[in-house]
């Protein structure tokens, strides 16, 4: 798979899940320097691996999507989340996540949006246009958790759904559906998690077999 | 003082804060987030906290200070400073950025400056308690002992 490729967990021959957790990768993004302070401890005491930047076009220059050279030196990046605030200066978390979604390489890639302001037509933007969570500010460990939980789950799914087929014909067909349905102007398929939407498909490629 | 007595002392001074509204729970929050590997984690937070809120602050009277105040500027700021005491659970400083976002958006430059007052009225309260609160804990480690966990049973 592409750049971004959301990190697989390594699956002994029985089919055993127990394995240890792998370190997610978390890019967190926010104007705020006292903010960044705080999402990063929150992040690393949570066992994740944290790179924090300052703003949206920082952060998309750090995934390579800000059109520069260098995007082929990041073909070994490995993103499992990103985090990042909603209001900046600049672009605004709800445009890195349009941006981030529009990306062949990080669409996959869950995006979590914090805000301070509790605005529903704001939250409901962000999770329409493909957030995997909307989170309220100030952010607590028990929200960092619940993510982590949710990240991992999710990433687990994925990995059981491959393991319990033919892989590498669920692999083709699973890279020509998600080009088809990204072209797709589908607004229901919009609302849901986008590994969600991705474990829907080959469960039902899977029956095929 | 012995160490016993620092601690107790610590322990009381800590819950007049909560207890006046100067701190809220975010600030728990933060405690809960310094263990052995970042011993000084919350006053690291804190000390970045005051940087940014002197300069945010130093901002905002500049903007006030102009012959015609252009609040596209000024609420930008306020909403900072609201943010980043939110975050480090500076409850009151919180709350008068909240009052001050709202003359912001009436545009009433009259009482503008004075919610800025009250916000560094707020501001060096916060900026003092905390300072005391440092020294104490500081005293307390130089003699050997460990700081006591916060209970709050209210």
């Amino acid at each position: 798979m592409a750049v971004g490729e959301v990190m697989r967990m390594e699956i002994p021959a029985g089919g055993d899940l127990t394995v240890t957790t792998p370190e997610l990768h978390v890019l967190a993004v926010d104007d705020s320097i006292v903010d960044r302070k705080v999402i990063e401890r929150l992040l690393r005491i949570s066992s994740c691996k944290v790179t924090t930047v300052e703003s949206g076009t920082r952060a998309l220059q750090y995934l390579g999507l800000d059109g520069g050279k260098g995007a082929s030196n990041l073909k070994d990046l490995k993103v499992n989340l990103i985090v990042t605030d909603y209001s900046m200066p600049g672009l605004t978390g709800y445009d890195l996540l349009k941006k981030i979604k529009e990306s062949s390489a990080f669409r996959e890639v869950p995006v979590v949006i914090m805000s301070s302001e509790n605005i529903l037509p704001r939250i409901e933007e962000c999770l329409k246009e493909g957030a995997e969570e909307f989170l309220l500010k100030p952010v607590k460990l028990a929200d960092v958790k619940r993510i982590k939980q949710l990240i991992l789950k999710n990433e687990a799914e994925e990995c059981k759904t491959l393991s319990h087929s033919n892989k590498r014909k669920l692999q083709e067909d699973c890279d020509t559906s998600s080009s088809s349905s990204s072209s797709h102007d589908d607004s229901s398929v919009k609302d849901t998690p986008s590994s969600k939407r991705m474990k829907s498909e080959s469960e039902n490629l899977s029956s095929l077999f | 003082m012995d160490l016993v007595q620092m601690q107790k002392s610590l322990q009381d001074y800590t819950k007049s804060l909560f207890l006046e509204g100067i701190l809220d729970s975010q600030f728990l929050q933060l405690q809960q987030l310094q263990d052995e590997s970042n011993p000084d984690f919350v006053s690291q937070v804190v000390t970045l906290f005051f940087q940014d809120s002197d300069r945010i602050l130093n901002d905002l009277s500049l903007s006030l200070d102009q012959q015609v105040v252009d609040f596209k500027k000024v609420d930008p700021h306020v909403h900072q400073l609201k943010g980043s005491s939110s975050s480090i659970g500076a409850q009151r400083v919180k709350n008068a950025c909240v009052v001050f976002r709202s003359f912001c958006e009436q545009q009433n430059v009259e009482a503008c400056h004075r919610c800025l007052q009250q916000v560094k009225q707020e501001y060096y309260l916060v900026k003092n308690r905390l300072e005391t609160l440092f020294k104490l804990e500081q005293q307390i480690v130089a003699s050997g002992g460990m700081i006591p966990a916060v209970e709050l049973g209210f």
